[in-house]
């Protein structure tokens, strides 16, 4: 089962290519990370794949059915978003925002989850601490994790997550990660933008390399791409070193010292 | 995941510190409850008071009175009971209506910019709605019945509000520097249509305008209540029903439409409604400035930014401000029927500055 499937997207703004020619396939039940450097197209990509933004050509499809096709509510049921903008205009306690994520479900027979759904969020984002507290006045990683809280009381099937770990400690970015394989293992789909690439490594089940709006790389693991082709897209020599223990791939870039 | 699970987990909660006072809808029935004796209260000594005092018992007496129960005495001296009822309840009816018309649509309006410096003036509903009531006594229209003036102040304060939305959307979006830019330029256009008038009309026709600037609750009849009436509580019902919406707009569009809002139609109720709710205040009272942004916020500051109890604390907010500031204007000078919007605007300026300094020194306050 294809969780979300997306071909040939072109997305052009002023006559330049954000995106060109896209293809991505993410299978239910994976995690899927989006790689590239800066304004590689992963944000953008992102977006479209959300429905925020329709691509110039190509189709992105969520659960079979074009993304357009879907009523706003019902796609909010299937898919949740955490944008790179955590902020709330007023002084709403984080409680009440991660509660927010509970809209979709309004009305219908989940409606009785709620209390529970918005407790596991808060213990998954450890906000215990923080419940009370107004979101204006958090510091940015405890908004974003006040905004990954909401996104995971939404418990849609598919999340589509951009630089969650960006402002997030280490114990957090872990966390962050361990959630998104843990939905995962339960049948979800994840696509994570990240900038880390040992996280990608450890945690993704296949990336895509973005690279000034095309694929470079598109399906597989981040262990099994060639470096070569990481080190050009990325313009800086980077090497794989297998952790002596576990054995997991390190990426690390190469420093001339 | 097990490796992690070290650090104390469920034993913070219990740990914690009891936090803030009561908020939510306790707070907001705790507070309802306060403003509506506050507002009866405030309601009854206006109608007692006046170059002709009225024992506010008598007053009570009267209003029983009206609905059956004849518990109290009836007004004693001679034209009290006249007094009562065809100049002081329907200026204190007229005050409570546009107050809460003024506070809630203000509400709204900050929830649509996520900005607490919105307020519906500055989308041009007020300078917008000025222009029709100049126009309209400038021109003569007003001779062709008392609520000419009100009609056309109407009129023009919608069409100014969709000017404003309209040329602030750009492919299905609006941008909220945009939207708040083009409200200065309408409100610079509207001024220069206002200054014209203004030179066009005769001495009587300037002094009318002048007067209608400035804001005054004076002459209010229960004709100018009935028009009031509904379209502030149709108004203020559409913006409660669309209290749970406005919560999710606080996280962003972008945000509220992955949680299965349809943003843009959102907006656009919104507007009408606010553009609704002002222009009809306003077409019968003139400019009554920054009640819309002073109740919201001081409500917020005490029961929390939850939109549904808001909007519905607001409007009695505002309607309790309005009384009071009606009974002042109309009391602190003998003989003399001050302005109300200047008495709004001297409250409301510094508080304007003084959210301008807040807003300013927190971090992204401009957003």
């Amino acid at each position: 089962m294809t969780a979300i499937t997306a071909s040939g997207v072109t997305v052009e703004v002023g006559g330049r290519a954000l995106l060109r020619e896209v293809d991505l396939d993410v299978p239910t039940g994976t995690v899927h990370a989006l790689l590239g450097p800066n304004g590689a197209g992963k944000s953008t990509l992102l977006s479209v794949l959300a429905g925020d933004r329709a691509p110039d050509r190509g189709t992105v499809e969520i659960l079979g059915r074009p993304v357009s096709d879907w009523r706003l509510r019902e796609l909010a049921r299937e898919r949740a978003v955490l944008t790179q903008e955590h902020s709330v205009a007023f002084a709403f306690p984080v409680r009440e925002v991660v509660r927010m994520g509970r809209a979709p479900w309004a009305r219908t027979a989940r409606e009785d989850d709620d209390d529970r759904a918005v407790a596991a969020a808060i213990d998954a984002a450890e906000l215990w601490r923080l419940e009370e507290r107004a979101v204006p006045t958090l510091s940015g990683g405890e908004r974003a994790r006040t905004a990954f809280a909401r996104t995971l009381a939404q418990e849609s099937g598919i999340l589509l997550l951009d630089e969650p770990t960006a402002a997030l400690d280490l114990r957090h970015q872990e966390q962050t990660m361990q959630r998104a394989r843990l939905i995962a293992a339960r049948g979800g789909t994840v696509v994570v933008v990240v900038h880390d690439l040992t996280l990608a490594a450890a945690y993704a089940d296949a990336v895509t390399l973005l690279s000034d709006g095309e694929v470079a790389a598109t399906g597989s693991p981040l262990a099994d791409m060639d470096v070569a082709l990481l080190s050009d897209v990325y313009e800086h020599p980077v090497e794989f070193i297998r952790h002596p223990r576990t054995g997991a791939v390190i990426v690390q870039p190469i420093r001339n010292t | 995941m097990t490796a992690t699970s070290r650090l104390p987990r469920k034993a913070t909660k219990t740990a914690a510190d009891p936090g803030p006072p009561r908020r939510g809808i306790t707070g907001a029935v705790l507070l309802g409850s306060t403003l509506a004796l506050a507002l009866s209260v405030a309601v009854l000594v206006s109608a007692a008071t006046g170059q002709l005092v009225i024992p506010p018992e008598e007053v009570l007496g009267s209003l029983l009175h009206a609905v059956g129960i004849h518990a109290l005495p009836l007004p004693q001296q001679l034209g009290a009971q006249e007094t009562l009822w065809t100049i002081r309840f329907p200026r204190v009816v007229m005050s409570i209506l546009v107050g809460a018309a003024l506070a809630s649509s203000g509400a709204v309006m900050q929830a649509v910019f996520g900005n607490p410096l919105a307020e519906p003036g500055v989308i041009g509903v007020s300078s917008g709605a000025a222009v029709g009531a100049a126009a309209a006594i400038v021109f003569g229209w007003s001779a062709a019945g008392p609520w000419a003036v009100a009609a056309a102040a109407f009129v023009t304060g919608v069409t100014s509000v969709m000017v404003v939305y309209l040329t602030a959307r750009k492919a299905g979006r609006t941008e909220v520097v945009t939207l708040l830019l083009t409200g200065v330029a309408v409100t610079a256009i509207t001024g220069a249509c206002l200054a014209l008038l203004t030179f066009l009309g005769d001495q009587q026709a300037r002094e009318q305008i002048v007067f209608w600037q400035l804001g005054s609750l004076n002459g209010s009849r229960w004709s100018d209540a009935a028009v009031v009436l509904p379209v502030t509580v149709v108004g203020i019902t559409i913006s409660v029903l669309l209290g749970r919406r406005l919560d999710l707009l606080t996280l962003g569009e972008r945000s509220a439409r992955h949680l299965g809002v349809n943003v843009e139609a959102l907006r656009a109720i919104a507007v009408t409604t606010v553009a609704m709710l002002v222009a009809v205040a306003v077409a019968f009272t003139g400019v009554i400035g920054f009640v819309g942004l002073v109740i919201p916020h001081l409500i917020r500051m005490v029961i929390g930014p939850a939109h549904r109890p808001l909007i519905v604390t607001s409007a009695l907010g505002g309607a309790v401000l309005l009384v009071v500031a009606d009974l002042v204007a109309r009391t602190a000078v003998p003989y003399a029927d001050l302005p109300i919007g200047m008495l709004t605007a001297l409250v409301g300026g510094p508080f304007f500055f003084w959210l301008l300094r807040r807003t300013r020194n927190r971090a992204g306050g401009w957003a």
